[in-house]
């Protein structure tokens, strides 16, 4: 690829994009190109493919894609491994984030970071250089060290696991995060944390996907572009406003664009 | 994509411990009877008690079936195309390691256990035996100052005859089961250990075995007397060359602690497994049991069992002392065909007698992996206690793992606790921490390691490490 003016390149672009489970077709032609300092909602109902889309761009191995392209930041990404793609500055926020009993969230914390920084040429963190940069983290997701001994995600409560993401993408700094509905689950004190977070976390060289239902999130956080998703397609693409109609006349709005089609 | 090829890939590390030594070695023809049993007895020059518990374990061993309760299917052993005794030639009388045949010395040094006292491990003292025999024992002038005496069983026929009399045989009867029976005829060599009264042992105590011929069995003894208020550490370590054909190993460990004194047992077994179509391998049939002959004593068995083509073994503890405590760490790890059938026995039979029993099975590829357990409390071990937790973890979907506590209480002011539980490596667990940029190898090795955790704590720091490494091997490829 050749590029142009550097800051326009793309960080994310998604094109056409067909993709099946088990020969079951989920996405039927997406198209989404994301740049640096974006902020993009994609909407709709559970089952239209957001999460699907989300999955296949971070790697997830069940998939497979049927046509189109993934590219991140110019390169097509199908044959890289998740981690690979994790490395190179690709974050996915999980909707139920995974528990894993026996590993430690501060180990794996510091594995995961060290993976990232290596990729960048930057040295690797030992466990006390590590602690003292995981304990700065943790203040913007205002969450308690005594998270940090227990293992992955185990016991934590819903709210306590989608901090646990955010603290991940603090310490990962990717330059695109797609975060798959981190809001849901959360009251509205611990959105408020969430959002700060995440607002803190990125900057003009970030992209971020909001994969969300609700107008809530995108009070805290504005979206430059909102997206909505029905039938493994995105229906219509609009500013922060088209989040608002949404809200307003629900999704049989969208029901009745795919029996328009 | 990921998945099934790549785990398979990630689990089949090739076997490091291969090798062959080429070395002269002095065997007896293959065949079992009387005259094989008067000819090793003969060979090591043994007393004539020796000679007759010998001669009366063959006897009824011939009596005896082969069990067939557990959970293992396998090509039956010719008892009669076995070679009972081989040993490398060497002098006659060796009177310090350097006289020791350097292929020999090459050998371990190999296997990372150097023996010369040059570069021999600092922390651990260490028998060596290599097929039939031992061939060296390091630090033993530094632990006789202590009173500490290790040797190889051969030597502690010769030069404590007293105390191989009164204990040989004392914990595993001679017609205990089938293979100890068969052990108790033949036996060759093995490792010997006294700490007398009041002595914690200064060092950690190693044995490491060896098997290099192909169509010898091993039958190695192991027994360690740990007198009143006394205290020591001993690590057993096993490889073995890969052969097409299957190698018997047959051994008995016994264990006596006394009053207040305390033994711990720590095994890295790492015998060749057999090839991926389940070809060749070592089989296992090992009876180990400490006596908590003492009030207050304790012994805690540790393993971390990952070779053998077939593994039946289940150290245990005979609690007969008042307030004396057994312990049970396990890490079983197969994969390909392997199958393992381990657990343990815990035996109360004082009162306030506790134990614990930690249990982590992991079976990859199409290998079966049993835990089987017995937990007794006799009619007076009166407000005794038991815990036991026995897990199991899959990877793949055709590997299996099964789970057989028995229980058996004859007091009922006494408590059993079991928890068991089942998990699969996921997908969705791995692909989790690949997300986060972690390598597959180290995600299964992490989760991996994570399932062992209180079962690698227990172990001395030397073993953990080396556990660590063997797993890693096993399951992680080259991440290191």
């Amino acid at each position: 690829m050749q590029s142009k003016t550097k800051e326009l390149d793309p960080i994310l672009e998604v094109n056409n994009l067909f993709a099946s489970i088990e020969n079951l077709p989920i996405l039927k032609g997406v198209t989404i190109s994301v740049n640096p300092g974006e902020i993009h909602a994609i909407m709709g109902r559970n089952g239209c493919g957001k999460s699907t889309l989300s999955k296949i761009i971070a790697g997830h191995p069940s998939y497979k894609i049927t046509k189109g392209e993934i590219k991140f930041t110019g390169n097509d990404i199908q044959s890289l491994e998740p981690e690979e793609r994790a490395q190179s500055g690709i974050f996915l926020g999980f909707q139920y984030p995974i528990e894993i009993p026996g590993v430690s969230n501060l180990e794996f914390l510091r594995v995961a970071t060290n993976a990232r920084r290596k990729f960048l040429n930057k040295e690797e963190l030992d466990t006390f250089d590590f602690e003292d940069l995981v304990k700065e983290k943790l203040d913007l997701v205002k969450m308690d060290s005594a998270f940090l001994s227990r293992s992955i995600n185990q016991g934590f409560s819903g709210g306590e696991k989608k901090r646990n993401e955010i603290l991940q993408m603090a310490l990962l700094e990717p330059k695109i995060a797609i975060l798959d509905e981190t809001d849901s689950g959360l009251d509205i004190d611990a959105l408020r944390i969430v959002a700060s977070g995440i607002k803190k976390i990125s900057n003009e060289q970030t992209g971020i996907i909001l994969i969300t239902h609700y107008q809530r999130l995108l009070d805290e956080i504005q979206p430059d572009y909102v997206h909505v998703m029905a039938d493994g397609q995105i229906i219509k693409t609009g500013e922060s406003d088209l989040a608002l109609e949404l809200e307003k006349y629900g999704y049989e709005w969208t029901d009745n664009f795919i029996k328009e089609q | 994509m990921v998945s099934e090829n790549l785990v398979k890939d990630v689990v089949s590390e090739p076997y490091k411990y291969g090798f062959v030594t080429d070395i002269e070695t002095e065997k007896i023809s293959k065949g079992l009877n009387e005259d094989t049993i008067r000819l090793i007895s003969e060979k090591k020059e043994e007393p004539k008690y020796l000679l007759n518990f010998r001669l009366n374990a063959f006897r009824k061993w011939q009596k005896m079936k082969e069990p067939n309760w557990a959970d293992l299917g396998y090509k039956k052993i010719d008892y009669q195309d076995i070679i009972y005794y081989s040993a490398p030639k060497q002098k006659e009388k060796i009177s310090s390691l350097d006289e020791v045949d350097p292929k020999l010395l090459e050998t371990f040094d190999k296997l990372g256990i150097p023996l010369t006292e040059q570069k021999k491990l600092t922390n651990v003292a260490v028998d060596a035996v290599f097929d039939s025999v031992s061939i060296a024992t390091t630090f033993r002038k530094e632990l006789a100052e202590h009173g500490v005496i290790f040797c190889s069983i051969s030597e502690a026929v010769k030069d404590y005859s007293h105390l191989i009399e009164k204990y040989l045989g004392s914990v595993v009867p001679a017609n205990d089961n089938y293979f100890a029976a068969l052990n108790s005829a033949v036996f060759s060599d093995g490792s010997f250990v006294y700490i007398p009264k009041g002595v914690k042992c200064p060092m950690d105590l190693s044995s490491y075995f060896r098997i290099n011929s192909g169509d010898s069995g091993q039958f190695e003894r192991t027994l360690i007397i740990a007198e009143e208020y006394s205290s020591v550490s001993y690590l057993e370590g096993c490889t073995a060359p890969m052969f097409d054909t299957n190698t018997l190993h047959a051994a008995v460990v016994e264990l006596i602690a006394l009053d207040d004194a305390s033994i711990k047992y720590s095994t890295v077994q790492n015998w060749y497994a057999g090839n991926e179509e389940g070809v060749g391998g070592i089989f296992n049939f090992v009876t180990k049991r400490g006596k908590c002959l003492g009030k207050r004593s304790k012994i805690s068995w540790s393993q971390v069992e990952t070779g053998s083509a077939i593994t039946w073994k289940y150290p245990s503890c005979l609690l007969l002392g008042e307030e004396s405590v057994g312990e049970f760490y396990s890490v079983a790890l197969t994969n390909n065909l392997q199958q393992a059938d381990t657990g343990t026995k815990m035996i109360h039979i004082g009162p306030r007698t506790k134990s614990t029993i930690v249990s982590k099975g992991i079976s990859a590829g199409s290998s079966v992996n049993s835990y089987r357990g017995l937990v007794k409390m006799g009619s007076k071990a009166t407000g005794s206690r038991n815990y036991s937790q026995c897990d199991s973890m899959l990877i793949g979907d055709q590997a299996a793992a099964n789970t057989f506590p028995y229980i058996q209480s004859q007091q009922p002011n006494s408590e059993i606790e079991h928890e068991a539980s089942t998990c699969r490596i996921s997908e969705d667990q791995l692909f989790y921490l690949q997300s986060r940029g972690i390598e597959f190898e180290e995600a299964v090795s992490m989760m991996v390691s994570g399932f062992c955790r209180d079962v690698f704590n227990q172990l001395p720091m030397e073993f953990a490490a080396e556990a660590d490494k063997l797993l890693a091997l096993k399951l992680e490829g080259s991440v290191g």
